[in-house]
C-alpha cells in the first residue's frame, strides 16, 4: 500500500511539476499550429532546444542577463518558424513535416557536436545560469516544502509558480485569438485552404504567423524545461518528446484551449505512474529480472506513448474534451 | 485534393488491429528474446581499429576509478578487442598510451576518455584514432575517396527508400515508421547471425524474408483496415508516427542501447585501388545495391506487377478501373519496401554496426533522398537517394564529420525552395 502511495504521490509531482508545464507549452503550441491552423510540426522539440539555449548560452556564454537570454530564446524561435516557413507553407502538408522533423534532429546534431562545443557546451551541454531567476523568488529557495504529501524544493515551487502562470497566459491568449477574427481564419484555413484564398485571405501569411506564434510557445516550453533542470543538454531535446507533445495535445483534446493543458498532465501522471511503478515492481521481484531491468523502463514510456497515440487517433481522435469535427484529420 | 472516406469502417477492424499488436509483440519476443539475458557484470570495452590499418593488436588499455585508483591495464587482442571488468556502476577513465600506436595511427582526440557505467551494463569506449585516411592525403584524391563512400552510401539510402517512396506513391503515406524496417532487418540479422551463428549471408536472405512479412503485417494489420476505416491522410501520418515510436523503443528494450558488429568481415583491411581505398566489404555493399536496384528498376519496367506498381502510383482510380487489383499491387510494394528495407540495414550495420536507432537516422536522409527526387516516383527515388549520400559524403571536405547530417538537411531545405516537386516529380503532385 505505501509503494502505491509513493507512486502516487511521485506521479502526482510530475502532473504537476515543470515537466507537465514543458508538455503543456510544447503542446499549447502544436494546438495552435496542428489543431487551429492544420500544420504538421514534427520538429516542436527545435523550438525548446532554441529558448532553453538562448537562456543558457546567452547567460553563461555572453554574460547577458537572464532576460536578455529570454529574448534570445524567442528570437530564435521566430527566425527558426521563418526558415522552416518559407519554403513548405506554400506546398503539401507533409512537406513541413518533413521539414521541420529533420530540422529537429538537425539542430540537435549541430548542437552536440564538436565543433559547437564552444557555443553549447557539445554533449555536456550548459549548466549554472537560472541563479538570478532563482535569486526572484519571493520564499526560501533551499528549504523543502510538502504539498499534498508531496515534496518541493523552494526553487521547484518558484519554478513551477512562474511556469503554470505562464501556462495559464498562454490559454488566455490562445481563447482571445482564437474568438477574434484572427481564430477564425486559421480554423478555416484548417477547414478549406481554397475557400479561404477565395475570400481574398492571404493563407500563406496567417499561416506563417501561427507557425511562429505556436514556435514561440515552445520556446517558452524549452526555457521553463532548462530552468527547471539548472541545465541544457542538447540530448535532452530528443525529438520523441515532440511526440510526447502531440500524445497529450491529442489526450487531451486538440483545437481545445484547454486540451493540451488537460492532456499533458494527465499523460505526465499517467507516464509517471507507469514508470515508478515497474520500478517498484522490479525492484521487488514481481517482474522477473530477465523480463525488464529498470534500464528498460525509459524506453517503455516511449512505447506506451506510442501505442497510445495510435489507438487514440485510430479510436477517439478528438481526445477527452475535444469536438470531433473539429480535428484536422483529412489534410490534403 | 485527395479526399477521405474510401470506404465504411469494419468492425473486424478492432480486433485485427488488436491480434496484430499482440503478433507483433509476440513476433518480437520470439526473435528478440535472446539478447535478454546478457551483461551481468559491469565492464568497459572497445575496440582499437581503423580502416586502413584494420585492428590493432597489443595496445595497453589502462582503466581507472574517478579518483585515479588504476582498475586493470590489459592489452588489444588480435582482433583489436579489449575489456575490462570493473567493480560497480559508477564513473571510470580510459586511456591508453599514444606512443605505442603503430606508425600512421594517431589519436584523433585526447588519450583517455571519461565515461559512466550504468549498472550490469557493458560500457563501449570509442578512443578515436586516425589512421589517415581522411584528412590528410591530396584534396583531389580525398574528394574521389569521399565520392565512392558517398556512392555506397547513396545506393543503400536508394534501396531503403525505393520502398517508402512507392509506398507515398500507391497509398498517399507518409510513412514516418519506414526506418524502423531498416533497424528490423539489421537487428534479425544480428540475432541470427552473431546469437544464432548463422553465416551473414543467409542470415541477411533470412531477415529479407522477415522483412518482407514484416511490410506485409503493417499492410494487412494496420494500413489496410484504416484505409478501409476511411482514415485521413494526416491521421495515418500521425499513426505512422506513434508506430515508429513504438517498434523503435521495443527494439531498445529487447535489444539494448549498444551498438554491435556483425561477426562476420569485420576485420578487413581497405584494398588500394590507386585513387581510393575500399573494404571489401564496400565493395560487395556496393555490387549488391546495384544489382538489387537493377533488379528492381527491371521489374518496374518489364514486369507485369511492376508496370501496375506504377499505374497506380500515377493515378490509382484510373488504374482501379482499368481491371488492377489495387490492394494487392499494395501489398507487394509493402513486402517489397520491407525487405529492401531490410537488406538495406543489414549492409548499413555492415558498414556503421547494428543500433537501436540507426533506421530513424537513416529515415531523414531517406526523406531527403525522397523530395529531392519526387515523392512517389521510383526512380527519382533512386536518383535523389544517390545524391543525398554523396552529398553528406562530399559535405565532410567543408564540415566537420559529426555535423555531416546537417548538411543533408540543409540540401532538404533548398531543394524544398527551389524545386519542391523534385527532379523527376510533377508540379501537380504538390498541392
Amino acid at each position: 500500500m505505501g509503494e502505491v502511495l509513493d507512486a502516487l504521490s511521485t506521479a502526482l509531482k510530475a502532473g504537476l511539476g515543470f515537466q507537465a508545464i514543458f508538455f503543456s507549452l510544447l503542446a499549447i503550441g502544436i494546438n495552435v499550429q496542428f489543431g487551429y491552423t492544420g500544420l504538421l510540426n514534427f520538429g516542436q522539440i527545435a523550438f525548446a532546444m532554441l529558448g532553453g539555449f538562448g537562456i543558457a548560452v546567452s547567460v553563461t556564454q555572453w554574460d547577458l542577463p537572464f532576460w536578455v537570454g529570454v529574448l534570445v530564446g524567442i528570437a530564435g524561435a521566430v527566425v527558426l518558424a521563418l526558415l522552416l516557413g518559407l519554403p513548405t507553407l506554400r506546398l503539401r502538408a507533409d512537406y513541413l513535416a518533413i521539414a521541420t522533423i529533420a530540422a529537429a534532429e538537425g539542430l540537435r546534431l549541430l548542437f552536440r557536436s564538436v565543433s559547437a562545443t564552444s557555443v553549447t557546451g557539445g554533449t555536456r551541454g550548459l549548466a549554472a545560469f537560472n541563479r538570478d531567476f532563482v535569486a526572484l523568488a519571493p520564499w526560501e529557495t533551499s528549504k523543502r516544502y510538502s504539498i499534498l504529501g508531496t515534496s518541493w524544493s523552494g526553487a521547484e515551487l518558484w519554478v513551477g509558480l512562474v511556469g503554470w502562470v505562464i501556462v495559464a497566459l498562454s490559454c488566455v491568449l490562445v481563447f482571445l485569438l482564437m474568438r477574434a477574427p484572427w481564430g477564425r481564419v486559421v480554423k478555416s484555413i484548417r477547414e478549406d485552404e481554397d475557400a479561404v484564398r477565395a475570400l481574398g485571405k492571404n493563407v500563406y501569411v496567417y499561416k506563417m504567423q501561427a507557425l511562429v506564434l505556436g514556435g514561440v510557445f515552445g520556446a517558452f516550453g524549452g526555457m521553463v524545461y532548462a530552468v527547471g533542470t539548472g541545465s541544457a543538454i542538447p540530448d535532452q531535446y530528443q525529438n520523441a518528446n515532440t511526440f510526447l507533445a502531440y500524445a497529450a495535445l491529442i489526450l487531451g483534446g486538440a483545437a481545445r484551449v484547454l486540451g493540451p493543458v488537460i492532456g499533458s498532465m494527465l499523460l505526465l501522471f499517467l507516464v509517471q505512474f507507469a514508470d515508478t511503478g515497474l520500478r517498484t515492481l522490479i525492484s521487488k521481484g514481481v517482474i522477473p529480472e530477465g523480463l525488464l531491468t529498470a534500464t528498460d523502463v525509459a524506453a517503455i514510456r516511449f512505447v506506451l506513448v506510442g501505442l497510445g497515440l495510435m489507438l487514440l487517433l485510430v479510436f477517439r481522435p478528438q481526445g477527452i474534451i475535444g469536438d470531433r469535427r473539429e480535428v484536422m484529420l483529412d489534410a490534403r | 485534393m485527395r479526399s477521405g472516406g474510401r470506404g465504411r469502417a469494419s468492425d473486424r477492424l478492432r480486433i485485427v488491429v488488436r491480434l496484430f499488436l499482440v503478433a507483433a509483440f509476440a513476433l518480437g519476443l520470439a526473435t528478440l528474446a535472446p539478447g535478454i539475458a546478457r551483461a551481468e557484470g559491469e565492464a568497459v570495452a572497445g575496440t582499437l581499429q581503423t580502416s586502413r590499418s584494420g585492428p590493432i593488436e597489443g595496445i595497453e588499455v589502462t582503466v581507472e576509478t574517478a579518483d585515479g585508483d588504476e582498475v586493470d591495464s590489459v592489452e588489444s587482442d588480435e582482433d583489436g578487442k579489449w575489456s575490462v571488468d570493473v567493480p560497480g556502476p559508477g564513473e571510470y577513465v580510459v586511456s591508453i598510451n599514444a606512443d605505442d600506436l603503430p606508425e600512421g595511427v594517431t589519436l584523433s582526440g585526447e588519450d583517455n576518455r571519461t565515461v559512466t557505467v550504468a549498472e550490469g551494463r557493458r560500457q563501449f569506449v570509442n578512443l578515436g584514432l586516425e589512421d589517415g585516411s581522411r584528412g590528410a592525403g591530396g584534396g583531389g584524391v580525398r574528394a574521389i575517396q569521399l565520392l565512392v563512400d558517398g556512392l555506397r552510401f547513396g545506393l543503400l539510402i536508394a534501396m531503403c527508400a525505393v520502398g517508402l517512396s512507392l509506398i507515398f506513391g500507391t497509398t498517399g503515406l507518409t510513412n514516418f515508421a519506414h526506418g524502423e524496417l531498416v533497424t528490423i532487418g539489421a537487428v534479425v540479422a544480428w540475432y541470427i547471425n552473431v546469437e544464432g551463428g548463422v553465416p551473414l549471408i543467409p542470415a541477411a536472405i533470412l531477415s529479407m524474408i522477415i522483412g518482407a512479412g514484416v511490410g506485409a503485417l503493417n499492410e494487412l494489420g494496420i494500413w489496410r483496415p484504416l484505409r478501409r476505416r476511411g482514415t485521413g491522410l494526416v491521421a495515418a501520418l500521425v499513426v505512422s508516427i506513434g508506430l515508429s515510436l513504438t517498434l523503435r523503443y521495443l527494439i531498445q528494450i529487447f535489444y539494448g542501447g549498444r551498438s554491435n558488429p556483425y561477426a562476420q568481415y569485420q576485420s578487413q583491411r581497405a584494398v588500394d585501388y590507386g585513387l581510393f581505398n575500399l573494404t571489401n566489404r564496400a565493395l560487395f555493399s556496393i555490387i549488391i545495391s546495384v544489382i538489387v536496384l537493377v533488379l528492381v528498376a527491371l521489374m518496374l519496367q518489364r514486369t507485369k506487377i511492376g508496370k501496375a506498381m506504377r499505374a497506380v502510383s500515377d493515378n490509382r482510380d484510373l488504374a482501379a478501373s482499368s481491371g488492377i487489383d489495387v490492394n494487392r499491387v499494395i501489398m507487394v510494394v509493402w513486402m517489397m519496401g520491407g525487405s529492401l528495407a531490410a537488406l538495406g540495414g543489414v549492409l548499413l550495420g555492415l558498414s556503421d554496426q547494428v543500433q537501436w536507432d540507426m533506421g530513424f537516422r537513416l529515415l531523414l536522409l531517406m526523406f531527403a533522398g525522397v523530395t529531392l527526387g519526387g515523392l512517389g516516383t521510383a526512380y527519382g527515388a533512386l536518383v535523389g537517394s544517390l545524391v543525398v549520400g554523396v552529398f553528406v559524403q562530399l559535405s565532410t571536405l567543408v564540415i566537420p564529420d559529426d555535423m555531416k547530417y546537417v548538411g543533408g538537411l540543409l540540401l532538404l531545405i533548398v531543394i524544398l525552395v527551389i524545386r519542391p516537386q523534385g527532379i523527376l516529380g510533377s508540379r501537380a503532385r504538390i498541392g
